[in-house]
């Protein structure tokens, strides 16, 4: 019942395909209806980024099984790389994405370097300091980052494609579809990884780590990797992020990020390759609906998580999923 | 050239001497088996000889080289497969997938983010050679959790077969199995032996499995080695029925 949810062998049924026509379908006609439902276009962006970075995160959480609370630093320097090509550089958005990834990707490789050294909670320890240093430096370095009011002045720049321009400066939803563009490109590289021998090391890691060490696999190496990996997705969102709010600020290096992207991920169930999605759905439209209720949203947040936790451990796609595999 | 030579290992937790200066010598093709009490010091043995942890005195050669200090993963890659006393496997996949990950490692794919068909063709070709060699083809495709005990001990050798090893070894794989699933593995291990030529240690408490299928013995009592011999030199050791086969019988 769970092979097909759990691990990445090629699926025997046809249930994920009408899962993916359902999940896409939804995120093409999101602009469209969005607005039904007490929504806005940037609130769906927002969704997507989260997503992408709660995905990212899950590579190493739900399919290595290693637990970082340290992932905002990532998404905060891919936010911080693309504000300084846009704030100093130059204005262009593809350049902005890259450089972001770039920053994020090279800390994460080097950090993950660094911590490799150390397994469980010493691991999960270090994450946070990391992560916590690049806030204090952001923080700081008033000249660079703008300190505490963050990186501001610069705005993302319309798309020149060479025959037209897309102008996701000013238009809302047509950033709304960039955004869904690029996370489509990075779900479907994280598809084809998991499917691929490197994405199968991690799953046999998370599954059985002795196992996997006894097959010849450098059980270090290939965390160090996914380490790596994931935080180049998460790095993405990051960039992402600050085009989208055009502008960076400390607080998305913040550890509260972290732990939210995990919410985010076990809230919507982190065995399920989908599940993060879904989890930044949920989180990222209860924030909006109800930190405009009431300034103590943090701690409702809290107990729908916890009841999620404690109702569907394996996360709200997992529960719905084993409700359709038993019927 | 012996296949593996291990040279007075010792292996001492804290005050306990689990392992106590043993030296043992296999040569290619040879069926070696390791009996003795519960709590001799066999699998310790094992993980001394396969990288588990490292020795507290001793060294071992894998055909000829010094792997003394060589981790458990790189002794992999140099042609050691093991399988364990309580089964080690991937519970949530299917057998077919558990074997997969073992071939993909041995064919150096491990780092591969894509596949060409080429090699795909190659890993399915090992996949399918191991299940029928395992005799595992029909369940290939279900959960390893959900199968019999016996199931999961042979698809847990298929997956150090897959690794295609210079030297096999196996610690109790009929541990917990009833008279038809102990008949089948020694079977297995039979053909293993004599008709793939396979050099395997095995640690195994059923004698019956032992005398029929071992080239040589030695026994280990806490943490010594007791005697060393043929299955009739063992059989015939006036210490050995003593301290062991004596009670057993
Ligand atoms: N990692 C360890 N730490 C401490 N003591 C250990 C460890 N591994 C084994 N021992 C001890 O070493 C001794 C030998 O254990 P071992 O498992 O090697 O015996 P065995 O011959 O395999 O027994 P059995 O037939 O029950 O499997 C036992 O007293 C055991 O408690
Ligand atoms: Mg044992």
């Amino acid at each position: 019942m769970s092979a097909t949810t759990i691990s990445a062998a090629p699926s025997r049924t046809a249930k994920p395909k009408l899962h993916l026509l359902i999940i896409w379908a939804a995120l093409l006609t999101a602009p469209a209806w969005m607005g039904y439902i007490g929504g806005y276009d940037a609130l769906a962006s927002r969704i997507l980024v989260f997503g992408l970075a709660a995905m990212g995160l899950n590579l190493l959480l739900g399919f290595t099984g290693v637990m970082s609370f340290g992932h905002a630093a990532y998404f905060g320097l891919g936010a911080y790389g693309a504000g300084f090509v846009l704030r100093y550089w130059v204005h262009s958005t593809p350049l902005a994405i890259l450089c972001g990834i770039l920053l994020g990707t090279v800390a994460g490789v080097v950090f993950g370097a660094l911590m490799m050294r150390r397994t469980g909670m010493y691991f999960a320890m270090l994450t946070i300091a990391f992560g916590q240093i690049c806030y204090y430096v952001a923080y700081s370095w008033n000249s660079v980052t703008g300190g505490y009011d963050g990186l501001r002045g610069f705005q993302r720049a319309p798309l020149d494609l060479g025959f037209t321009v897309l102008n996701i400066r000013d238009n809302g939803v047509l950033f709304y579809y960039f955004v869904l563009a690029i996370f489509a490109v990075c779900t479907a590289l994280m598809g084809l990884l998991l499917r691929s021998p490197l994405g199968r090391t991690m799953i046999a890691i998370r599954e059985n780590p002795r196992r996997a060490r006894f097959l010849g696999i450098n059980v270090e190496r290939h965390i160090l990797i996914s380490f790596a990996i994931s935080t180049f997705f998460t790095s993405v969102a990051g960039a992402l992020y600050a085009l989208l709010n055009n502008f960076a600020d400390p607080t998305s290096l913040y550890y509260v990020i972290s732990g939210n992207i995990v919410i985010m991920a076990v809230m919507g169930g982190m065995l399920n390759f989908w599940g993060p999605l879904l989890g930044a759905a949920i989180f990222v439209t209860l924030q909006d609906y109800i930190s405009s209720m009431t300034v103590n949203w943090m701690s409702w947040i809290g107990i729908i998580f916890v009841a999620i936790v404690l109702f569907f451990p394996s996360g709200v796609l997992g529960f719905l999923r084993r409700r359709s595999a038993s019927k | 050239m012996s296949m593996l030579e291990v040279r007075g290992v010792t292996k001492k937790f804290g005050s306990l001497v689990a392992v106590n200066d043993v030296t043992l010598t296999v040569e290619p093709g040879e069926l070696r088996a390791i009996i003795g009490p519960n709590g001799a010091g066999k699998t310790t043995f094992f993980n001394l000889i396969t990288g588990f942890f490292p020795p507290t005195a001793g060294r071992m050669f894998l055909e000829g080289r010094d792997i003394t200090n060589v981790t458990a993963t790189d002794r992999v890659a140099m042609g050691m497969a093991r399988t364990f006393q309580i089964t080690e496997i991937f519970p949530e996949l299917t057998i077919r997938e558990n074997i997969r990950i073992a071939a993909e490692s041995a064919m150096g794919l491990r780092m591969k983010a894509w596949m060409s068909g080429s090699d795909t063709a190659r890993v399915n070709d090992r996949i399918d050679e191991m299940l029928v060699a395992t005799r595992l083809t029909a369940q290939a495709d279900r959960l390893v959790g959900e199968l019999s005990h016996g199931d999961q001990r042979s698809a847990e050798i298929a997956m150090a077969l897959a690794l295609r090893p210079r030297i096999l070894l196996l610690d109790e794989p009929t541990a917990g199995m009833g008279e038809q699933e102990t008949f089948q593995v020694a079977g297995l291990i039979r053909r293993l032996h004599r008709h793939a030529n396979y050099t395997i240690v095995l640690i195994e408490h059923d004698m019956r499995v032992v005398f029929n299928l071992a080239d040589r013995i030695m026994v280990l009592t806490e943490g010594t080695l007791l005697a060393e011999g043929t299955p009739q030199q063992i059989a015939d050791n006036a210490a050995v029925q003593a301290a062991y086969l004596g009670a057993a019988a």
